[in-house]
């Protein structure tokens, strides 16, 4: 891949235990594009959220590095911004105040006034406006990952981390602020890493979806590229040709395969430097003979 | 048709105390004349044998006394005599120098244990130790190092309100949410803004707590302590109307001592509730 904007390598993540070292996951290797909008899936256990704190500075890997933009990270950063499942909203501050935060950490030397300018302009972006002296307490709970949303985006980041920034939403709320999440990204060209165990979600939003065996030892075990257009409306998506080729591919690697994924590279192998890349639905050489079954078209990179 | 709860209870308070009054009033009138006495000698004997009235005060002397004193709080007649007024500002100052100075050193050293495990588990020892001592053990030690009664005083109280403050601060800094660091960490927020701006503002409530308690162990305190070292304040005056055998004067003070005592905890409450956030 040309253009490496984020490359996490070879990664590890071990606790200490009595029986020596746990390890939750090992050489693991990722590389994503500017602009790229990559889910990960996986069962609970598997350390997609470790893989995000690593990301995002909060922790360290044990082995391994992860290169952003040029500059192996080094700790927390104003260019890595989080959306926090819990959204983690300063309860004592209002809403402006909360983005405003983010704001004057980002751009220390600006006024009050134009940290306020540019914290409502995020505001209004999350369709928060009028809310904007509620404290958190008073906002529903889309309302409050819509600050979160408004308050990582406010710091205008190269890259937005969200693990499972939807999952404690109720449905309708979640397919609202989905659908604002990807217009944003969109108009904004942002580089997502987002963690869900919502296979929908990943299919609406995703340009790659990358799929990690259950922990410990877990694996990157493979990365399913959308087959969807980007130009992607939520009414239309399940009509698509495709997306029950994906969705079925994703739900299959859930239920079974993320189990025995170990046998299954036991027979053809493993390189975690370059792991499958499937486009689930479109068949691409004869190669793809060895699992007619899945109809997926496998190709190294 | 059902009043409201506050009204109800109001009622039922108002109630209590004045069944208490009036019990309190019954219990301390006099019998009528217990035995016929040359009146000479009666003078001699008292209220007490000739009508046989009790040795407390009632109900309506000790008001009339504090009528009397409210009416004239800040006369000075000498050091042995001076309005309420007037013993209830040295207590309350000497408290509130002693508390200031407890605040200012109790907060930074909580937050100190609060953010670094390392003091925490290093000055746990001392803290463990000092705390259960009774402030009064100090006045000794305070008035040989000190050679001042009224200096002692405000270092017993510093170093009775300095414990609750301490230990409430460490633990509200402790307890600040995980979630809420991570917020500041990957905004890049330095060491002190994030102290004022993160881990203040979170741990204020349980530091408020910590600080209510306090006045409330100072204040107790303080009427023990002026009782030891004389001079001036409410204790003393307590202590000094005992010695008269000025019983009204004596439970006239104890009245006092619980209303401004109410008076403090309740400031301390309301500045809690202004620092405590809905989640």
């Amino acid at each position: 891949m040309a253009d490496r904007f984020i490359s996490i390598e070879g990664i590890a993540r071990r606790y200490p235990s009595p029986a020596g070292a746990t390890t939750v996951f090992e050489d693991l290797w990722l590389a994503m594009r500017r602009g790229e909008f990559v889910c990960v899936i996986g069962h609970s256990g598997c350390g997609k959220t470790t893989v995000l704190n690593i990301l995002a500075g909060l922790d360290r890997p044990s082995e391994g590095s992860v290169i952003v933009d040029g500059q192996a990270i080094e700790g927390p950063s104003l260019d890595r911004a989080v959306i926090f499942q819990s959204h983690a909203l300063l309860p004592w501050r209002s809403v402006i105040g909360n983005v405003a935060y983010a704001v004057s950490s980002r751009w220390r030397k600006w006024s009050a006034s134009q940290v306020r300018a540019h914290a409502q302009r995020f505001i209004d972006l999350v369709g928060l406006a009028g809310a904007e002296h509620k404290r958190p307490a008073e906002l529903s709970g889309g309302m409050k990952q819509r600050v979160g949303i408004a308050r990582a985006l406010a710091i205008e980041p190269k890259i937005m981390l969200m693990d499972e920034p939807f999952s404690a939403l109720d449905a309708l709320t979640r397919g609202t602020l989905q659908d604002e999440v990807r217009r944003i990204c969109l108009e904004t060209g942002q580089t997502a890493f987002m963690i869900t165990h919502d296979v929908d979600e990943a299919i609406y939003l995703a340009d790659r979806i990358v799929l990690m065996t259950n922990g410990p030892d877990a694996k990157l075990a493979e990365i399913v590229e959308n087959p969807l257009p980007k130009s992607r409306a939520r009414a239309e998506i399940h009509r698509h040709p495709l997306y029950y080729a994906v969705r079925n591919h994703i739900i299959d690697f859930l239920v079974t395969r993320s189990k025995s994924f170990a046998e299954e590279i036991a027979a053809k192998g493993f390189d975690p430097r370059n792991v499958a890349v499937v486009r689930p639905g479109i068949i691409e050489s004869a190669a793809d003979a060895e699992h007619p079954a899945r109809l997926a078209g496998v190709s190294r990179l | 048709m059902t009043a409201s709860l506050t009204l109800r209870a109001a009622i039922v308070s108002i109630a209590l105390f004045v069944a208490f009054l009036l019990a309190w009033h019954i219990g301390t009138a006099g019998t009528g004349a217990v035995a016929d006495m040359d009146p000479e000698y009666a003078k001699l004997m008292g209220a007490t044998a000739t009508q046989g009235k009790s040795a407390m005060p009632g109900p309506l002397e000790v008001g009339a006394k504090l009528l009397e004193h409210l009416r004239q709080p800040f006369y000075d007649k000498g050091p042995n005599d001076k309005g309420v007024g007037i013993q209830l500002a040295y207590s309350i100052a000497r408290v509130g120098i002693g508390y200031l100075l407890a605040v200012a050193v109790a907060v930074p050293i909580g937050f100190l244990i609060g953010m670094s495990p390392l003091m925490s588990r290093a000055l746990d020892p001392f803290i463990q130790v000092l705390k259960p001592i009774s402030p009064l053990a100090w006045m000794p030690l305070a008035l040989y190092t000190i050679k001042d009664s009224s200096l002692s005083a405000i270092f017993v109280i510093f170093i009775c309100s300095l414990w609750p403050m301490m230990i409430n601060t460490a633990f509200g800094v402790a307890a600040v949410r995980r979630e809420w660091l991570d917020v500041a960490r990957t905004l890049e927020v330095g060491v002190l803004r994030r102290a004022f701006t993160i881990i203040l503002p979170a741990a204020a409530p349980t530091i408020l707590t910590g600080m209510r308690i306090s006045i409330g162990i100072a204040w107790l305190v303080i009427v023990a302590a002026e009782m030891l070292v004389g001079g001036t304040g409410i204790g003393y005056f307590v202590w000094n109307e005992w010695n008269n055998l000025s019983i009204t004067n004596v439970i006239t003070a104890i009245v006092v001592i619980g209303l401004v005592g109410m008076a403090l905890d309740q400031i301390l409450a309301r500045l809690t509730r202004l620092v405590t956030f809905p989640e």
